[in-house]
């Protein structure tokens, strides 16, 4: 079992200013790094089978919006989900087993990298269908409200999601019925190959939530703080029965889409310009240069979680490998 | 208790009613199931009886109402989904193919769908091609969902109820000709079971096998046949996933002929699986005569009322066909 140090909101209301929150949503950010490069790395030795969506980049919108809610909280996730998985809380040792095809994985070897959930952490599940989730999300909230918990949904989604069908279904409805969701758009500027320039003509994702009647926003979701603050109002929002919230996280996958992406669609100066908008190293300096947290404490940090990798990684390899002879074990749920 | 009669549609909101009383987490969504009833009038009072948080009504928004049904089924709740006609599926189909029947497998065994879906199937109401369809094909294709076809009253109050326990995704697809027809039904709350073939009629010359609609009309044919001589068992499986061929199987063994009946195209459709299923098992053995299917013609169904009549099966072509078979060596 390796996990983060959980996710909290601080005390002070900003990330910037309250050491242990700061420090949990660094340790999230920089596991989520070391987790997407481990699998890189296993992939691109033949270690691991399939196919994966890195979200190496996106690494603050994943932390700044769990920062902001409680256990309890649900989410809902895509199939470049390993980052929403791991703030959320997850077991890399059962997320690395999962795409290592071993018995002991999140789905026993069914799922794979693209159908992770966690019922613990109350992660409903990543999704191999763009915006498939979306719907869900709107129904898992719809159960909440209708037995009176405070509990909120967030739904993550990128920018080709919203495109889809699913997603303009499911904000209708959770517009309608005031439902404690937030939709949380990751957009990373492309759906594949095709950039949000060509596919939309809105000039901002969240300028589609007027057309719901909900609120919406734009935030920098390379900020963690930025992406925090947004996220805390919109939590806020849907925990109190003010409905809906269409949140925009502008960010980048470093990575290709999948395994197959030769990044023919973007150019080399693009990405670059991209990288240097770090969301890891642009939080550190600012935790560093205000005297929040020393440099010692962050090399720590980032010992620690090349050890978790580490760890979950060996752990993972020691396990059995997921077995055929139990195929036919969960196709239905067997009767209490 | 004794049981009354009571029409398909009653008994099928009987049943709603009774789960919806006896557990909270049973709620149903749908477009127009609210103060409208229903556009089969299947929900009729229910509006009044639970109000409009647990009888909820939708915008037409099948995708989006299939999806949100998922949702809450993954949380805890019982929800029961009407799909005003079953051929408005194909606008959810994500939801139910993707995300509904694979959840609980995909994801390890860890969440499931306890998720009932309902919608009218099958013609004869002149509403032509994209209101009449019998779709059960498509959702038995799909390893996940299990799928209900009740062919009178007492089965469509048995097997809803038994649908709303199971903790999977169920399809029930109701034919909108029976929703007026009546049939002994119990009062109480009791279950049939998914899974489980149903022997309507025993004969000894051959079996007809039927779903849905085709059922009563089957039965009907085995009545005309009986008046020549010709005495027809009568199978209705109930449910075509998961299939019990065990009845089946059994009456062929008996009999050594068997008419396998449905509404639907006849191409790639489920008594295609009956068909193979018997040629595989123990029943091929027995036929003294080939496997016959009668079944809608492999076109659209049209608007006309003598053309859409002339494109599924009617009482005479089963009479004809059994007759037929018999004469087969």
């Amino acid at each position: 079992m390796v996990a983060i140090t959980p996710l909290r909101s601080p005390e002070s209301g900003s990330l910037q200013t309250d050491k242990a929150a700061a420090l949990a949503a660094l340790e999230s950010m920089l596991a989520i790094r070391s987790f997407e490069e481990a699998v890189d790395g296993l992939f691109a030795r033949g270690l691991m089978h399939g196919t994966m969506h890195l979200s190496i980049g996106q690494e603050a919108s994943a932390t700044g919006v769990c920062a902001a809610l409680k256990e309890t909280d649900y989410i809902t996730s895509t199939h470049r989900g390993h980052g929403h998985c791991i703030a959320k809380g997850a077991d890399l040792t059962r997320m690395m087993a999962e795409l290592l095809a071993k018995q002991t994985g999140y789905c026993r070897g069914r799922g794979g990298s693209m159908h992770i959930a966690d019922t613990k952490t109350r992660n409903l599940g990543a999704n191999g269908i763009v915006a498939g989730g979306i719907p869900i999300a709107a129904g898992a909230a719809l159960a909440q409200k209708m037995r009176g918990e405070t509990n909120v949904v967030v739904s993550f989604f990128g920018d080709g999601a919203t495109n889809e069908g699913a997603f303009h279904e499911a904000l209708n409805l959770a517009a309608i019925w005031d439902l404690p969701v937030v939709f949380v758009c990751e957009n990373n500027k492309y759906g594949m190959s095709n950039s949000t320039e060509l596919s939309m003509r809105v000039e901002k994702i969240s300028d589609r939530a007027l057309a719901y009647g909900i609120a919406g926003e734009t935030v920098d979701g390379n900020d963690v703080d930025a992406v925090y603050q947004a996220a805390a109002v919109a939590v806020a929002r849907a925990r109190s029965g003010g409905g809906p919230t269409l949140l925009e996280c502008e960010t980048y996958r470093w990575k290709g889409h999948s395994k197959s992406d030769k990044n023919l669609y973007r150019t080399k100066e693009e990405i670059d310009e991209w990288k240097a908008k770090d969301p890891i190293e642009r939080f550190q300096e600012i935790i560093l240069s205000s005297g929040l947290v020393t440099q010692s404490e962050i090399e720590t940090l980032i010992a620690k979680v090349r050890e978790g990798t580490r760890d979950a990684i060996k752990e993972a390899s020691a396990a059995p490998d997921s077995d055929p002879a139990e195929l036919l074990s969960s196709v239905f749920r067997e009767a209490n | 208790m004794t049981d009354r009669i009571i029409t398909y549609s009653e008994a099928i909101r009987e049943a709603i009613g009774q789960a919806m009383e006896a557990d909270p987490n049973v709620f149903m969504l749908g477009e127009d199931i609210g103060i409208y009833g229903g556009a089969f009038g299947v929900s009729g009072d229910l509006y009044h009886r639970f109000g409009a948080e647990r009888i909820r009504d939708t915008p037409i928004s099948e995708l989006g109402i299939v999806g949100a049904a998922v949702g809450a089924a993954l949380v805890g709740m019982k929800p029961i989904v009407e799909i005003q006609f079953s051929d408005f599926t194909a606008q959810a189909m994500d939801q139910i193919v993707n995300q509904a029947a694979k959840i609980h497998f995909m994801l390890g065994g860890e969440l499931s769908v306890p998720m009932v879906l309902r919608a009218p199937s099958g013609s004869g109401t002149g509403a032509a091609a994209q209101h009449s369809q019998s779709l059960e094909a498509w959702f038995a294709h799909v390893p996940g969902l299990k799928v209900v076809l009740p062919s009178n009253a007492r089965d469509a109050k048995g097997l809803l109820l038994a649908a709303i326990d199971d903790p999977n995704p169920v399809i029930v697809l109701e034919h909108k000709l029976l929703y007026k027809t009546s049939g002994p039904v119990p009062e109480q709350m009791y279950r049939t079971p998914i899974g489980v073939a149903d022997l309507v009629r025993e004969g000894k010359d051959l079996v007809i096998v039927a779903t849905g609609i085709m059922v009563s009309r089957s039965v009907a044919a085995a009545q005309q046949l009986a008046a020549q001589g010709i005495e027809a068992t009568v199978i209705d499986p109930r449910t075509l996933s998961p299939l019990d061929m065990t009845l089946i199987n059994d009456a062929i063994a008996a009999t050594g002929r068997v008419i396998l009946v449905q509404e639907a195209p006849k191409h790639v459709g489920f008594m295609a699986e009956i068909a193979a299923r018997i040629a595989e098992g123990p029943a091929l053995f027995s036929l003294l005569a080939p496997v016959k299917r009668i079944c809608g013609m492999d076109i659209p169904i049209p608007y006309a009322p003598q053309l859409e009549k002339a494109a599924v099966p009617q009482l005479e072509d089963i009479v004809a066909g059994a007759v037929e078979l018999m004469r087969e060596p």
